[in-house]
């Protein structure tokens, strides 16, 4: 996770805080995070900037027990892999969910909240995590 | 004035404890101290929420809940005591997060728990001068209890956002009239680099909450010819339960009026949050043509004064889910948790 370096962290800023992607107007097909080239279309792709959408499904998740260097003291937490409602995946982080309905298939919402704020004196990481809803 | 609120939103985060589990901790009674303050229970932001993601969950919900569009916002103003950084605005992190910027004007407010609305009025001010098309005003706080202070079994956790605008068919509450009163009272403060406020206790009543409150009240309806008969609704900012319901009194509002906007007994004292979220419930259930009155408090201090009027695209134009629906899903936690999530223990 880039915390430290700032020009690092700021070049994520769009992808984290409004899952900012792009989509080739050829074939139609989403990319999160952006591509340069559309690997269906090669030379004939035109990729525009797009932002993913707020909503998907669960498509696998796990429960991780031991975090890694700056998760240490989130732990027991959900983690899973996400499709999008424009096919997309993507892996995140899951709060704010009642265990009982952390299942295959449950809506999901993204909502923004600090990703690591591990270093006290350094930028503060914020992105992008989903909530169960319904 | 032409201009009015377009767009509202809350955020609480879904934590909560009970006063009765602090009062535990601290070997104290819990019953008594929850009747006394009113509050029965706060919610908690958690490890990885502050006042901008509760700020973000908030804008977000008066951007896409009204159908606005987020690029034509020209100020964003956030209002706290909690700003995640000393040094480097939540504003501009907010406004990049909701997809409203670059072309803005953008600044953090502080006015202890008022500067939220003081952002309010300076939308106000800039949309009927038509400087810009909309203005989003955000009062949010993870406000911050010593713990085994009187003020841990209050301060609680939330955002509330307000979008200013003037096109009729979108102004869902106009604004009549808005007037403050200020003086300097130190009745709360935080030193630069202090983790916790420190508060004059008793001091905090008479001469701080109820003088401005209540002089800020008395202004705007003087100013404006209202009487106390010509509202349907009151909101004040609510630092426990009490304090609200005997300003009401004193100035001869009934108590039904509180009932809608009354949200510190669930989720306790949102400081920044408190007026903003609690006018966000009472605008949930408004009906048309009904007369609002906001006042704000501030330590140090300051109460601004607003009077909103409902108009016929509230019935339309609403909340998607309405506060205290939405503050009904939540998780209790243990006074030890809440220890963890909020960070008061030195090696976290
Ligand atoms: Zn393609």
């Amino acid at each position: 996770m880039t915390t430290g370096f700032p020009p690092l962290l700021w070049r994520r800023f769009p992808e984290r805080y409004t899952l900012a992607g792009n989509k080739c107007e050829t074939c139609g097909t989403s990319y999160f995070p952006a591509r340069k080239v559309c690997p269906n279309c090669r030379r004939r792709g035109k990729l525009v900037d797009e932002s993913m959408p707020r909503k998907g499904k669960i498509v696998s998740w796990t429960q991780c027990f031991v975090g890694p260097t700056g998760f240490e003291h989130e732990t027991p937490y959900f983690v899973a892999i996400i499709e999008l409602e424009n096919k997309v995946r993507l892996l995140a982080q899951l709060v704010d969910s009642d265990e009982k309905k952390v299942k295959t298939g449950a809506c999901v919402e993204k909502v923004f909240r600090k990703i690591n704020d591990a270093d006290k004196s350094g930028p503060i990481a914020y992105g992008y995590k989903f909530k169960i809803v319904g | 004035m032409k201009a009015g609120i377009v767009g509202y939103g809350a955020e609480v985060p879904i934590l909560r404890i009970k006063t009765e589990e602090i009062a535990r901790a601290w070997k104290k009674d819990g019953v008594k101290i929850a009747t006394g303050l009113g509050v029965k229970e706060k919610a908690v932001a958690s490890f990885d929420e502050d006042s901008c993601t509760l700020a973000v969950g908030a804008a977000r919900k008066a951007v896409l809940d009204f159908g606005l569009n987020a690029q034509k916002i020209g100020a964003v103003y956030v209002g706290s005591e909690s700003h995640p950084y000393a040094v480097k605005p939540t504003a501009s992190i907010v406004s990049d997060a909701i997809e409203a910027g670059p072309e803005l004007m953008a600044a953090d407010l502080e006015f202890a728990c008022k500067a939220g609305t003081a952002g309010v009025q300076m939308n106000l001010g800039f949309v009927e001068a038509r400087m810009i098309e909309y203005g989003l005003a955000i009062g949010t706080d993870t406000a911050q209890g010593r713990p085994n202070d009187a003020l841990e079994f209050t301060a609680g956790s939330g955002a509330g956002a307000i979008i200013v605008g003037d096109k009729r068919n979108e102004i869902i509450a106009t604004c009549e009239d808005t007037y403050s009163f200020t003086t300097d009272t130190p009745d709360f403060w935080r030193r630069p680099k202090e983790d916790f406020p420190m508060h004059a206790g008793r001091f905090t009543g008479e001469p701080a909450y109820f003088k401005h409150v209540l002089s800020a009240s008395r202004g705007i309806l003087e100013k404006t010819s209202y009487k106390t008969k010509d509202f349907d609704h009151v909101v004040f900012h609510q630092p426990n339960a009490k304090f609200p319901l005997k300003a009401g009194k004193i100035l001869g509002f009934e108590r039904e009026k509180f009932e809608a906007g009354l949200m510190c007994p669930t989720i306790g004292n949102t400081y920044s949050g408190a007026t903003m979220v609690g006018l966000c419930a009472v605008l949930d259930v408004a009906k048309p043509g009904e007369r609002i009155l906001a006042v704000s408090y501030g330590s140090g201090a300051g109460s601004d004064a607003f009077i909103f009027k409902t108009t016929k695209n509230i019935e339309k134009k609403r909340g998607k889910i309405a506060v205290k629906e939405m503050i009904k899903e939540k998780q209790y936690i243990d006074y030890a948790e809440y220890i963890k999530h909020r960070k008061k223990l030195k090696s976290l």
